[in-house]
This record gives structure tokens, C-alpha cells and sequence, in this order.
């Protein structure tokens, strides 16, 4: 048996759904969800070809599990894994996946829901955007909030 | 002192390079790294005067006093998922 993935991770390799989604589970859990984050062929009325996922790692691990903590507590679930994608993906690819354990399913949805939208707002990623005319741009994201003591 | 700095996505398209050493005086904070990389001529003149900015992995105001060898990370604005 190999070790146990972390938890949140930082990852170039194709993310496996049914590993991340059934590794969440433990026996106390009566439910688990998976967000499956693609890659979409058009963004502001653009084909789309491709999508460079960039990450300061180190500090996207850190803030993943951060979020994870935060979500666990706050609507009381199992386990919960993130596993963010870097490099070049095509579109149908994953680009991020989320495993969420709990008892019942109505934490499960709350959590999965505020994982995503905090793993936005605040993870250091990026990604560029390849056209099919060969152009290619940093897509604008959200300026994360610096307080004091985050 | 000596820290790194480190840059991301447009970031380091701008500066050309993904991590610099900038010597700063003692006592210097974060808002006088940002100042010296905006500098006119540099690279980095164009980035934002209240860039995201993370200290030793986490999020920092610009007000953070530094420290030798800390770690600087510029974050442009992010689009992850």
C-alpha cells in the first residue's frame, strides 16, 4: 500500500475522480460529492484551444487546506480533498476536483459550494488562455482581500 | 538585508524572470520592496502600487516589516479553478 495522498495538492498529472472521491470516505460519512472543475472551449465569446494552469504550490497547498479546515468546521464534514491541476490542459480536461465526506448530504453541498468559491477568491493560481488564432492571455482573476492576520 | 522576491503569471512575464534578491535597508517593509520594484525604468514599473502580496506563504499587509531572507511572492490577481 502506498502512503496516503495529502489531502490538498498541488498536481501536473491528470486527477483521478474515483480515488479522490473514495478515498474521502470513512465510515461515519453517509454521503460524498465531487466538484469536477473543466475546461470549457469558449470564454468571453472566444474558441478556446487550451489552458496553462500556473501555481505558486507551496503557498496553494497551504491555502487548499486552509479552506478545507475552514469548510470542515463550519458545516461539520468529514473529509475533504482539493487537487488543483498545473500546466497545460485541453479543454474537457479537470483542472481542479473536490472530494467532500460528511454524514448528510446538505453539509456536503454548503461545503463543496464554499470550498470552490474560496478556493478562487484567495488560492494562488492563474491560468492562461490559448486561442485557436494562436493568440494567448492571462484570464483577469480576483485580487485576494489582505487582512490583517490572514 | 537580502530578500527574495518572487513573481507569477503577468508578474513574471513583466519582470522577466521569476525570482530576483533585492537588498533593502534594515527596518524596510514590505511597501518600500513594492516602491523600489516600481521605480521608474524597472521591469516591474508597471505593476499595481498595492500589488496582493504574501510574506513567507501567507498574505501580508504592505505595512509587514521584513526580514533577511524573507520570501516576497507577488500575486497578480488569481484565477484558479
Amino acid at each position: 500500500m502506498s502512503p496516503p495522498a495529502r489531502a490538498c495538492r498541488v498536481t501536473p498529472d491528470a486527477i483521478d475522480p474515483r480515488e479522490l472521491l473514495e478515498s474521502s470516505v470513512t465510515p461515519s460519512d453517509g454521503a460524498a460529492l465531487l466538484f469536477w472543475g473543466v475546461v470549457r472551449n469558449e470564454h468571453g465569446g472566444r474558441a478556446v484551444q487550451s489552458l496553462e494552469y500556473e501555481a505558486y504550490a507551496e503557498m496553494a497547498e497551504r491555502k487548499m487546506q486552509q479552506i478545507a479546515d475552514e469548510a470542515r468546521e463550519r458545516f461539520g464534514t468529514g473529509a475533504i480533498r482539493i487537487v488543483h491541476r498545473v500546466g497545460l490542459l485541453a479543454v474537457g480536461e479537470a483542472s481542479v476536483g473536490i472530494a467532500v465526506a460528511a454524514p448528510h448530504r446538505g453539509e456536503a453541498y454548503e461545503a463543496s459550494r464554499y470550498v470552490i468559491e474560496e478556493l478562487k477568491r484567495r488560492v494562488p493560481v492563474w491560468k492562461r488562455e490559448g486561442y485557436v488564432d494562436g493568440e494567448r492571455h492571462w484570464v483577469p482573476g480576483y485580487t485576494p482581500t489582505v487582512e490583517k492576520g490572514d | 538585508m537580502v530578500v527574495r522576491s518572487l513573481f507569477f503569471a503577468s508578474f513574471r512575464d513583466l519582470a522577466g524572470t521569476g525570482e530576483l534578491a533585492v537588498e533593502l535597508p534594515a527596518g524596510a517593509r514590505v511597501a518600500d520592496l513594492v516602491a523600489h520594484l516600481r521605480r521608474p525604468g524597472s521591469p516591474l514599473a508597471s505593476i499595481p502600487e498595492r500589488p496582493a502580496v504574501a510574506v513567507n506563504l501567507e498574505y501580508a499587509p504592505l505595512g509587514t516589516a521584513l526580514a533577511d531572507g524573507d520570501v516576497v511572492a507577488f500575486i497578480p490577481p488569481v484565477a484558479g479553478g
